[in-house]
């Protein structure tokens, strides 16, 4: 593994979007040319090196590129969008849509990170060791089909709207999440460590969500029974949970809310 | 116009109100001596409208802040500073434009295109949700006289027509005779859900107290009810599960019903998933029997900016441009989002006001940067602008093209001159935008 | 306005029966002419083909419900942007581009005309708003008549100059080009949420079937002496088993004639040439309609291939979009348009692993195919219900290489090959089926073959080139390469101006809209009036004063007036 490493500098009020920080893209490039891709600084065509120090080699390949984030960039959006293979490490917090349309590889982010991370999240794993904020591995505005497939987890917090039109792949939040996770959801796992207000499952047609904290469930789910250490996708649960099928809002509904007791 | 029997004055007719999204085009303005003098058939609050215009003190000069003072200048002058903060700015905010004509929306998408922009509506506070909501399940709905002349059941959800849409219920909903309905509101039932009793509740056949904040559970547990699933409580949200599936049975045994919904709906609680909610019932009910949904619209073209975004740019409302091409994602785009994150460095506001409306941390930033304001009146944000250039009234003495809240155009003419000197939004919006393009 | 010499290219003009020579055309004040003005510019043309602008006769791109389906789809239109530049808009939307690109993408084809088909009068002011913002063409729009409350009640009381009467009123209020039926009767009846399900399925309450519509308005369309025939998208779109409405419509106008062109245009008839009777053993009739198709002398039709893509469905067909989304649970918009019409939109993903959609996608190419007479079968994708227009090149390419057909079966869901009729056909287009079925055809369609879809003299100065050397390609066997050639024009030249070279746009301009002003007798006139404002008042939401399209929302018209008199004297 061959390593790039940014460190930021100051950094504008404005926002950067920065799609470009990806081992995809780096791969094969030089530090000069690395410096030299395109960041948007509001409406201004920047360049990566105008906001970040380049520094280190990259591989040939991406999956042997591992981009190290010196440094806060809670004003940088997109940082990993679509990467299919390498990984990014991001050694603060990260502003919004950290590993959009992620399709392969790993990304950890050490802080916080803003909404709409891992938003239709394909593949890949997303680590974040601090919060997030809303839209955690969800669909973009209007898709149906949101996060299929990969690995989310999150060590601190998650926000509203975890999971949204998920069809795939699984989201692990050790603390606790906002309202309406695995809102629409049709397939995938869900698992929630600490509470949720309420509204888990809202919508949901499919998939399990598993809360072990306080919940509010929704009248519209049904319970089913208890089940001690059951697996679900592979991950073994320890403890007896209470099942409730649902949202039976919608008409024949196969979701799955697992309820610790 | 033509001549009244009097000839006293000159009658407009058939005037489209430029009040609320109910668009009322059945308005007749008297005009004496280019002043209005009666207005009929408005309602109250589109009769106050109308007679706005000839409000004390309105302001006719454009005003530029100098050394901290507004001073007056001239339009040539404000709009060459207007165009001049926004060509300097890196992240423009476009934001307003409900109560102005789709010409001017026009001009104002092709100004956030050419500064790379943001440009948001107030949408954004209002029915942002509905939207957002709308695209991700859908909406079946119909045009007004669908109700009038089929409707035998409408609900009016977290909205209270008699105050906020006066003529709603008399033109469109419960009181006019309609081709399937000549007895009017005798072939109609009434039915009003809301967490208080409302002057609209107070006339409904039924009203139904949802607890406030619990809108969504009762959604569910109706739909849960019309689709023959159990609802696993004994009350929901207030209301008791027999009654819950009382009213899903009556909904699936009318003939044509509508469910109409307001920011009791979109700004509480649950929020967008509220209206998504609702639709997903409305969409539940197609299965039994003719079901529609429809937002209540607030400002009168606040429909026709999403109409004219939309076919331009591809998305409603919370467009930003500074990639050159339309990006959209409200919570990162939406104009309070941008503004609390610190984002905007200049912003152009035209026929709203956000100072009075929005929060207090947005308004902080709103306050820091060089803003322009375009309007007809003296407002909070006028206040705080740096260039103001007054602006003539679209629907009274500019015309226009306004949606109304169904999405049925309508022009909205002028009945009489703005004071001398004044433009309109349309026209200061496309000098700010030629003083831009000039010289490129 | 600009001169042009278009030297050197072989030229395909099947109005003209030119069929592949070298040839010059020459330009001049936007019309071709017989010889070269003074000081004309030269564009070399060699080793390339030259066509009349393309025509459009049917392509969803404006109004009120292509904007819904745009306010639905987000997420398709972050799929294609299209950046600012010092010359053209930007835009975004992959299956509803939004206006100005969805000009530029129909320039960059050759395209200098494209008609929206499908206007619900009420909602006339914003499909006009919005070809007022589509740059690159012409444009016109077609008033939908199908659920019309005076249309049906004329035609029930057997007075046919009443309703041709109205229909002009109607064609003048709303400044549409053409009448539209869609789904007649059925949309009326979606107003209760039914449906009309056959041609003898009569209108709730109106005591009227869609047989009898259709007939009234192929009538009332010739008494009027339009341009076009009428516009017909037949009932029971995409049901089972519902070839035999097909073929049971086209005959249905069979007693009325025009000298000139067809009295029927059905479209897009991928989606009414269904066999079967569950979605397991659907198949494709396509060789039935086409047999019907080829026998008729007064019905032509458009074809609304499937190109396999994730896109949005729309039409004034209400009912069948409740339908399509109750098989596939997707986000769904009804716009029930009172006493008229009642659109809907849907997504759709044809997915080529999917049996039905492989089968679709087979039945459009069957009926190009299986239709002898280019001019009786136009291509379209019914954009974007089939898919976006912007994949013409690819079901050109499909037309004219067997290869390319077979490499597609090879691909996608064995069902097409084996419940269609496409795997055993030979037949490949030459350049002038192609000009015929994209330009030609359409123009003579929509009866303005006096100025478009051809380069004879007088002709609009409207002509596409393409990069492709018929003397030294094979589009058989070089049929990517045809793709490639017909999806970046070489040159689009409008009224004389060069708007595309080499796939890139060079200029933009703002073309013209088409609209038809038929005029019936005064004292018939006024009496329709009278009942036209007795039931505004009553029924409609707005005043019949602010329902006519005012002049200031046509950018640039072209009326056509028509001498209507002999009706009702």
């Amino acid at each position: 593994m061959k390593e790039i490493i940014l460190t930021p500098k100051e950094l504008p009020d404005v926002g950067l979007i920065a799609e470009t920080i990806t081992p995809d893209l780096f791969a094969g490039k030089s530090i000069g040319k690395i410096a030299s891709l395109l960041i948007f600084a509001g409406n201004q065509r920047k360049k990566l090196g105008d906001f970040f120090e380049v520094a280190g080699k990259s591989a040939d390949d991406a999956s042997d590129t591992r981009i190290v984030i010196k440094g806060d960039i809670t004003k940088v959006k997109m940082v990993g969008k679509g990467t299919k293979a390498g990984e990014i490490v991001i050694e603060g917090s990260a502003g919004m849509y950290v590993g959009e349309e992620m399709r392969g590889g790993k990304i950890t982010v050490l802080g916080n990170v803003d909404s709409f991370a891992g938003q239709t999240m394909r593949g890949g794993e997303l680590v974040i060791k601090g919060n997030a904020g809303d839209y955690l591995g969800a669909a973009y505005r209007g898709d149906w089909r949101g996060m299929r497939g990969g690995v989310i987890l999150v060590e601190g917090n998650a926000g509203a709207e975890t999971g949204l039109f998920m069809v795939g792949g699984k989201i692990k939040i050790k603390g606790n999440c906002g309202t309406f996770a695995g809102v629409h959801m049709k397939k995938g796992l869900i698992i929630i460590e600490g509470q949720t207000p309420e509204r888990a499952g809202a919508e949901m047609t499919g998939g399990s969500i598993v809360v072990m904290g306080d919940t509010d469930i929704l009248p519209t789910f049904a319970p089913v029974n208890e089940e001690k250490n059951p697996e679900i996708d592979g991950e073994k649960l320890k403890g007896t949970f209470q099942t409730y099928s649902g949202d039976h809002a919608e008409r024949g509904a196969k979701g799955m809310l697992y309820k610790f007791v | 116009m033509q001549e009244s029997l009097s000839k006293r004055c000159t009658v407009a007719s058939d005037v489209v109100c430029p009040f609320c999204g109910t668009l009322c085009d059945d308005i007749e303005v008297d005009v004496k001596d280019n002043k209005i003098t009666d207005v009929r058939h408005a309602c109250r609050i589109g009769t106050a409208k109308f007679f706005s215009v000839l409000e004390e003190g309105r302001p006719t000069k454009p005003l530029i802040r100098k050394n901290g003072v507004m001073v007056e200048t001239t339009v040539d002058t404000a709009v060459k500073k207007a165009a001049e903060i926004l060509k300097k700015s890196i992240r423009p905010l476009l934001y307003g434009w409900s109560s102005t004509s789709c010409e001017a929306h026009a001009h104002g998408i092709a100004i956030a295109e050419e500064v790379g922009g943001v440009i948001d509506g107030t949408t954004s506070v209002c029915h942002g949700p509905s939207v957002l909501a709308i695209q991700d399940v859908g909406c079946p709905s119909c045009t007004l006289a669908e109700v009038k002349n089929r409707a035998d059941l409408v609900i009016y959800w977290g909205c209270n027509p008699m105050h906020a849409h006066p003529r709603h219920l008399s033109r469109y909903t419960i009181y006019p005779r309609g081709y399937f309905r000549e007895r009017g509101h005798q072939d109609r039932e009434l039915i009003v859900i809301d967490v208080r009793k409302t002057d609209t509740a107070k006339i409904a056949n039924k009203f139904i107290k949802v607890d406030y904040g619990r809108d969504y559970e009762l959604l569910g547990a109706i739909r849960a009810a019309v689709n023959g699933n159990e609802i696993n409580a004994e009350v929901v949200g207030g209301v008791t599960k027999e009654e819950i599936q009382k009213l899903a049975e009556k909904l699936k045994n009318c003939q044509f019903g509508v469910i109409f919904f307001g920011m009791g709906l979109t700004m509480t609680s649950a929020k967008h998933r509220n209206i998504d909610n609702a639709i997903c019932l409305t969409k539940d009910l197609n299965r039994h029997t003719k079901f529609s949904i429809m937002p209540m619209r607030g400002h009168y073209n606040v429909t026709g900016f999403g109409e004219v975004l939309t076919w331009q740019t591809g998305y409603p409302y919370a467009v930003d441009f500074s990639t050159g091409y339309p990006r959209y994602n409200p919570g990162e785009t939406s104009a309070n989002d941008v503004l609390q994150r610190g984002e905007a460095d200049a912003a152009l506001i035209v026929a709203s006001d956000p100072v009075a409306h929005f929060p207090r941390k947005s308004v902080e930033y709103l306050a820091k940067m060089p803003l322009i304001y375009i309007g007809p009146h003296h407002t909070p944000t006028s206040l705080l602008a740096d260039v103001f250039i007054p602006s003539t009234f679209v629907g009274i003495e500019t015309g226009g093209t306004a949606y109304r809240m169904d999405t049925v155009p309508l022009y909205a003419k002028k009945v009489v001159d703005g004071p001398k000197g004044v433009l309109s939004d349309e026209e200061i919006l496309e000098r700010i935008y030629k003083e831009i393009v000039r010289g490129k | 306005m600009a001169s042009l010499i278009i030297k050197n290219g072989t030229v395909y003009d099947p109005a003209n029966n030119v069929n592949g020579e070298k040839m010059d055309i020459y330009i001049k004040d936007g019309k071709i002419v017989e010889k070269a003005a003074r000081g004309a510019k030269k564009i070399d043309c060699n080793g390339k083909i030259i066509m009349p602008g393309g025509v459009e006769i049917h392509s969803h791109i404006a109004g009120g419900k292509v904007n819904s389906g745009r306010l639905l789809r987000p997420e398709d239109h972050k799929k294609l942007v299209m950046p600012k530049t010092k010359l053209t808009r930007s835009g975004s939307g992959f299956s509803t581009p939004s206006t100005f690109m969805t000009g530029y993408l129909y320039s960059k084809l050759g395209y200098t005309t494209a008609m929206t088909p499908a206007m619900p009068p009420l909602m006339a002011r914003h499909t006009h708003e919005e070809l007022n913002d589509i740059p690159m063409l012409d444009k016109g729009s077609y008033p939908l008549t199908d659920g019309n409350w005076f249309i049906m009640r004329y035609l029930k009381d057997g007075d046919i100059e009443k309703a041709a009467a109205y229909a002009a009123w109607l064609l003048r209020s709303t400044k549409g080009f053409a009448l539209k039926i869609t789904n007649p009767g059925g949309t009326e009846a979606w107003g209760w949420g039914k449906n009309c399900k056959s041609l003898d399925d009569p209108v709730p309450y109106f005591d009227i079937t869609p047989r009898e519509i259709i007939k009234g308005l192929a009538e009332v369309n010739e008494m009027l002496g339009l341009p076009h025939s009428i516009h017909l998208q037949a009932n029971n779109l995409g049901r089972l088993g519902n070839y035999e409405t097909t073929i049971d419509t086209i005959k249905v106008p069979s007693g009325t004639k025009n000298k000139d062109r067809q009295t029927l245009h059905l479209t897009h008839v991928q989606f009414h040439s269904y066999g079967g009777d569950s979605w397991k053993n659907f198949e494709s009739e396509a060789e039935t309609v086409a047999k019907a198709v080829n026998k008729t002398d007064n019905a032509i039709i458009d074809t609304g291939n499937v190109t396999l893509d994730n896109t949005t469905t729309m039409t004034a067909d209400g009912p069948m979009e409740y339908y399509l989304q109750s098989l596939t649970h997707f986000k769904w918009m009804n716009r029930d348009v009172e006493l008229e019409t009642a659109p809907g939109i849907t997504p759709f993903i044809y997915s080529p692993k999917m049996s039905t959609a492989a089968i679709q996608w087979a039945i459009g190419l069957e009926l190009g195919l299986l239709i002898k007479d280019p001019w009786k079968v136009l291509m379209t994708t019914d954009h974007p219900n089939g898919g976006p227009f912007t994949r013409y090149p690819r079901i050109i390419s499909w037309l004219m290489s067997r290869p390319a057909r077979d490499e597609m079966l090879e691909k996608v869901n064995a069902a097409a090959g084996k419940r269609s009729s496409l795997a055993s056909i030979d037949r490949e287009y030459d350049f002038n089926d192609i000009a015929t079925v994209t330009r030609a055809g359409q123009a003579r369609s929509l009866g303005l073959s006096e100025t478009k879809g051809h380069l004879g003299i007088g002709a609009h100065g409207d002509v596409a080139v393409y990069d492709i050397d018929p003397d030294n390609m094979d589009p058989s066997k070089d049929f990517k390469g045809i793709e490639k050639a017909f999806s970046a024009a070489a040159y689009t030249i409008k009224g004389g101006e060069v708007l595309v070279r080499d796939g890139e746009i060079v200029k933009v301009t703002y073309g013209n809209t088409y609209w038809t002003n038929p005029h019936v007798d005064k004292s018939l006139e006024k009496e329709v009036l009278s009942d036209i404002e007795y039931n505004f008042k009553r029924y409609y939401s707005v005043n019949l004063a602010n329902y006519p399209v005012q002049d200031k929302y046509v950018k640039n018209p072209i009326e056509l007036k028509i001498d209507a008199q002999k009706v009702g004297a």
